[in-house]
């Protein structure tokens, strides 16, 4: 079977070639029916990529050991869940991923653009041909993913423990689909560039793919932080890792491009930027996927060095080359058809807001690659940290709040300054009643940025509140409609403009949480003995009881070996609830660390318990101590090394219960986070916006309908009688 | 050998389907029907700028003399795209 | 004011601000980085009170837990060099001996002290090869 998952990949390389090839000589001979085939080609692609998936994703599910990536990544007492998702938790598997998923999106678009588009299509089709060839090459030449082994072993190393998390499961597909969806903008650009067409016809067609793509790519990193916060010890969500910088900087350019490529629909400007800013999101999208797959970081997640990272580099200066080369010689045609009348125009500020968010992009590119930069100019590698990307990034996004509340105030072309004013006085009261609610009620007086960040955030929440207020009572003057279908008719018939404005709050939510939670968090780590106590952030909590289990994993990712703590807590209200912390134990293979050992020296991870709350999380952690278990560990193994697997349970069973009878003391961290849930409630806020706006609108497709039958009625009525 | 014969079938599945569009049949759909697609969404686009000049100027963010020069504009604009779908329907009013 | 020079002003405008920022950005980020170093860099040539980023292996045998504080020695990657660590703080969850490690933190007689929390241990290769080694064979 392995055999036909190597074909597929080997066929599939070939037709991306074919597809390539046959687009450009169609477009160049004026031959449609190549231009046809070349679009089949694509098709075929996917349904090859189908295949290979389907043929790996059935070994993951067999546990066939026999291929290298299912004894790698998997094993039989994985749950099926985790099975399904391994395949992308390893360098070739999420190489096919992005082959699979882009020959998907392609087919999607060139099935949507099959009638209209004729000069652009066959590039776009080439270009995007040309990029899933390159993913293919990789995998035919270097990290093929149907890989066999000679002598399958019996038993899989099984998923990294750390990795068995719905969140970080979804995670990547939804990373990738960000990637590949930007690359179909990418490819029309370049068909516009090539043929000269540069009008609004490859932004139209393919907005909705940078729509979408946009969303799976900020939902990805979302999940991503939620991940760090919810499994890793540390109790934070960001740490301006360079992994999680290389997908936050092609999202930043994308929503960008976003905003930009309205300016151009509505007046024919900014047509270089528009080009630009699309190749540098995909260019960027594929540094992304490259950076997690070299060894040139050093980074929690750098994978040591790989064997495809010189590949990836060469690609990329390629790409970027040859996008340069094209954008200067089709310079005459990306003028600008109208002139920026005034700075008091939407046109304006979306330009601003373009500017901030790649100057944003700018810093986090230039603290990611720094210790490259500083090797390059002065020899010696040195690297930033969060405290230089927070202190650079925080000024840059309360001027994008700014921007957020001021934008869709603004009229197109210009507006007068007494519209702006009266538009204004509202949010203003706003955000001046936050300012002195916050004074009077929170701490936010002693950290004057968190405060000006939830000054400007009630600025734009107003601001949107009343757009949507203006609106409905807009509609209501006309049709006499009753309020709530007021606004749902106004946010139905102009989904784009109120989806975005729904996009904004829900950002300026999440920029609120983050500023709370790092401004005021309050973290604790100590020592403790089950009885004593501590209070942190407003909470008193106390160590009850240590925990030890045995197969009862809460998260399901199949950890033998449980130790925890039961903590109380009770907050300033004299409310009280329990925390579960604790530490699951995976065995290693390592046969050196004794039958007995192995259960307790193989991976271990942090399974933290959290208080949700509206105003603040608590965040606990703990880390047991196990040395004290050394010395029966080592008896153990000595006397029941060789013992049947009940027994053995038996030996780990009565070391977990003297742990449990006897615990040491134990390492802790406490964190409390006010506003933290915010990020993620923003976050679905975003991503509710971004559905509405990306929505098709059923008049515009009935129309299009209906004037395609009227279309074939001229022209049945114009042919010859039969 | 199971690669082989697979690449083998594979490769002329994919070739039965995409040599098929140049066995002779010419390509159903002319470049009429591309140009209209391209009309089509470009008529769209200026229907959204219409409706939301009009929600502007219903909202106080445009001035009334503003909406009524971009509206003239706009429609003008419009005109003209429906004008051009209609020559390419070859059903042009009479002049 | 023309339209021409109204442009071109606000050209000026705006490259000026991007070069603000791109000199704010210059000069923290190399007044405020900290130095890559391996283990026998930091022990030949460390100046004290300067910090550094200390990437290596973790030596076998050699970690140690006091109460709150973590010992071990990091090796150099190619095995040379290797200098002691103390270090107070989080311990990421992959971390044990042989894995790829970077702390931050100051030479003080001998002992690479560490920053609080600054330690990242880095996920295990995702081709897992060690483990495949050293099981069964």
């Amino acid at each position: 079977m392995a055999g036909i998952g190597s074909a597929c990949l080997f066929a599939g390389l070939l037709t991306a070639v074919y597809a390539a090839g046959a687009s450009v000589y169609g477009a160049r001979a004026g031959n449609g029916a190549f231009v046809i085939s070349g679009r089949r080609a694509i098709y075929c692609l996917a349904a090859l990529m189908l295949g290979a998936t389907a043929v790996l994703q059935s070994a993951f599910l067999r546990s066939d050991f026999s291929y290298a990536l299912v004894a790698e990544g998997s094993s039989t007492d994985t749950p099926t869940f985790y099975k399904v998702t391994a395949m992308w938790a390893t360098q070739d598997g999420s190489l096919l991923l992005w082959a699979l998923l882009l020959s998907l999106f392609s087919s999607a678009v060139l099935f949507l653009t099959r009638r209209s588009l004729r000069g652009i299509a066959p590039y776009a089709t080439a270009v995007l041909a040309v990029v899933a060839g390159f993913f293919l090459l990789l995998m035919v030449g270097w990290e093929n993913p149907f890989g066999t082994l000679a002598n399958p072993p019996a038993e899989g190393s099984g998923l990294n423990p750390l990795l068995r998390h719905p969140a970080m499961m979804i995670h990547p597909p939804m990373l990738y689909t960000g990637y590949v969806g930007f690359s179909i903008p990418f490819a029309f650009a370049v068909g516009a560039l090539i043929t000269r067409n540069t009008g609004a016809d490859w932004i139209r067609a393919t907005r909705r793919f940078a729509l979408v793509a946009w969303t799976f790519l900020g939902t990805g990193i979302m999940l991503g932080a939620l991940w760090s916060y919810t499994e890793l010890g540390w109790g934070g969500y960001w740490a301006w890792d360079p992994v999680e910088n290389a997908s936050l900087m092609p999202w930043l350019v994308g929503t960008a491009f976003l905003h930009s490529i309205m300016v151009q629909e509505k007046r024919g400007m900014l047509k270089i930027w528009n080009v630009c800013l699309i190749i540098a999101t995909f260019v960027l999208a594929l540094l992304g996927t490259f950076l997690v797959r070299s060894g040139i970081l050093d980074s929690i997640h750098a994978f040591g060095a790989s064997t495809i990272g010189v590949q990836f580099l060469v690609f990329i200066a390629l790409v970027v080359i040859g996008s340069t080369v094209l954008v200067i010689s089709r310079l005459p045609h990306l003028r600008s058809e109208a002139r920026l009348d005034s700075l008091l125009s939407r046109e304006a500020f979306f330009l601003l807001n373009n500017l901030v968010l790649v100057g944003l992009c700018l810093v986090v590119f230039w603290g990611t690659f720094f210790p490259l930069i500083s090797e390059a100019v002065t020899g010696t590698e040195a690297s930033v940290g969060p405290p230089w990307f927070n202190r650079l990034t925080t000024p840059l996004a309360l001027v994008l709040v700014l921007l957020m509340a001021i934008g869709p105030v603004v009229s197109w072309r210009r507006m007068s300054p007494a519209g702006l004013v009266r538009a204004f006085k509202w949010p203003v009261l706003g955000a001046l009643l936050t300012l002195l609610v916050a004074l009077a009620l929170t701490p936010a007086g002693e950290r004057p940025l968190a405060l000006l960040m939830a000054c400007f955030a009630a600025l734009v929440l107003v601001v949107v509140g009343q757009e949507f207020w203006r609106g409905a009572s807009a509609r209501r003057t006309i049709s006499g409609d009753p309020w709530p279908r007021a606004l749902s008719r106004l946010v139905a018939r102009n989904r784009r403009r109120y989806g975005g404005y729904i996009a904004h709050a829900g950002i300026v939510v999440l920029f609120l949480g983050v500023a709370g939670s790092s401004a005021f968090l309050q973290q604790r780590d100590l020592r403790l003995s089950p009885g004593d106590t501590f209070s942190s952030g407003g909470y008193h909590i106390t160590y009850e009881k240590a925990t030890a289990t045995l197969g009862e994993d809460r998260a399901g990712s199949g950890a033998p070996i449980t130790f925890g703590a039961v903590l109380r807590a009770r907050d300033e209200n004299g409310k009280t609830f329990t925390l579960r912390p604790s530490r699951n134990f995976y065995p290693t293979q390592d046969a050196s660390k004794g039958a007995i050992g192995r259960f307790f020296e193989g991976e271990a991870t942090s399974e933290v318990d959290v208080r949700w709350g509206l105003r603040r999380d608590l965040w606990t952690a703990i880390r047991p101590d196990i040395s004290a278990l050394a010395d029966p560990i080592r008896e153990a193994n000595a006397k029941f090394g060789n013992s049947s697997g009940d027994v053995q349970a038996l030996v780990i069973a009565a070391l977990a219960e003297r742990y449990r009878r006897n615990p040491p003391p134990a390492t802790f961290r406490a964190i409390v986070s006010p506003l933290v849930s915010w990020i993620w409630i923003g976050g679905g806020i975003v991503l509710l916006g971004a559905l509405i706006a990306a929505w098709p609108s059923p008049e515009a497709r009935l129309r299009r309908v209906r004037s395609l039958y009227s279309a074939r009625l001229g022209r049945d009525l114009r042919a010859e009688p039969s | 050998m199971e690669y082989a014969l697979a690449l083998i079938v594979l490769l002329c599945l994919v070739g039965l389907v995409v040599l098929h569009p140049l066995l002779g049949e010419a390509p159903r759909s002319s470049a009429d029907e591309g140009a209209r697609e391209e009309l089509e969404a470009a008529k769209e686009a200026k229907y959204r700028e219409i409706r939301d000049a009009e929600l502007d100027v219903q909202m106080g963010k445009l001035s009334k003399e503003d909406h009524r020069s971009i509206d003239r504009e706009l429609r003008a604009e419009a005109i003209e795209i429906l004008e051009r779908l209609d020559r390419l329907d070859g059903t042009a009013p009479d002049s | 004011m023309d339209p021409s020079r109204k442009r071109r002003l606000r050209l000026v405008v705006a490259l000026g601000a991007a070069l603000i920022l791109a000199g704010a950005l210059v000069y923290t980020s190399f007044s405020g980085s900290t130095e890559a170093s391996t283990p026998s860099e930091v022990v030949a040539s460390a100046e004290p009170g300067r910090s550094y980023e200390l990437t290596g292996k973790v030596a076998r045998q050699s970690v140690a837990r006091e109460h709150d504080r973590l010992r071990f020695v990091i090796r150099d990657r190619d095995g040379t060099g290797s200098v002691p660590v103390s270090y107070e703080g989080v311990v990421p969850d992959p971390f044990r001996e042989g894995r790829e490690v970077i702390v931050s933190g100051e030479m003080k007689n001998g002992t690479f002290v560490a920053e609080r929390d600054s330690l990242v241990t880095k996920c295990p290769s995702k081709f897992t090869k060690e483990q495949t080694a050293s099981r069964g064979t």
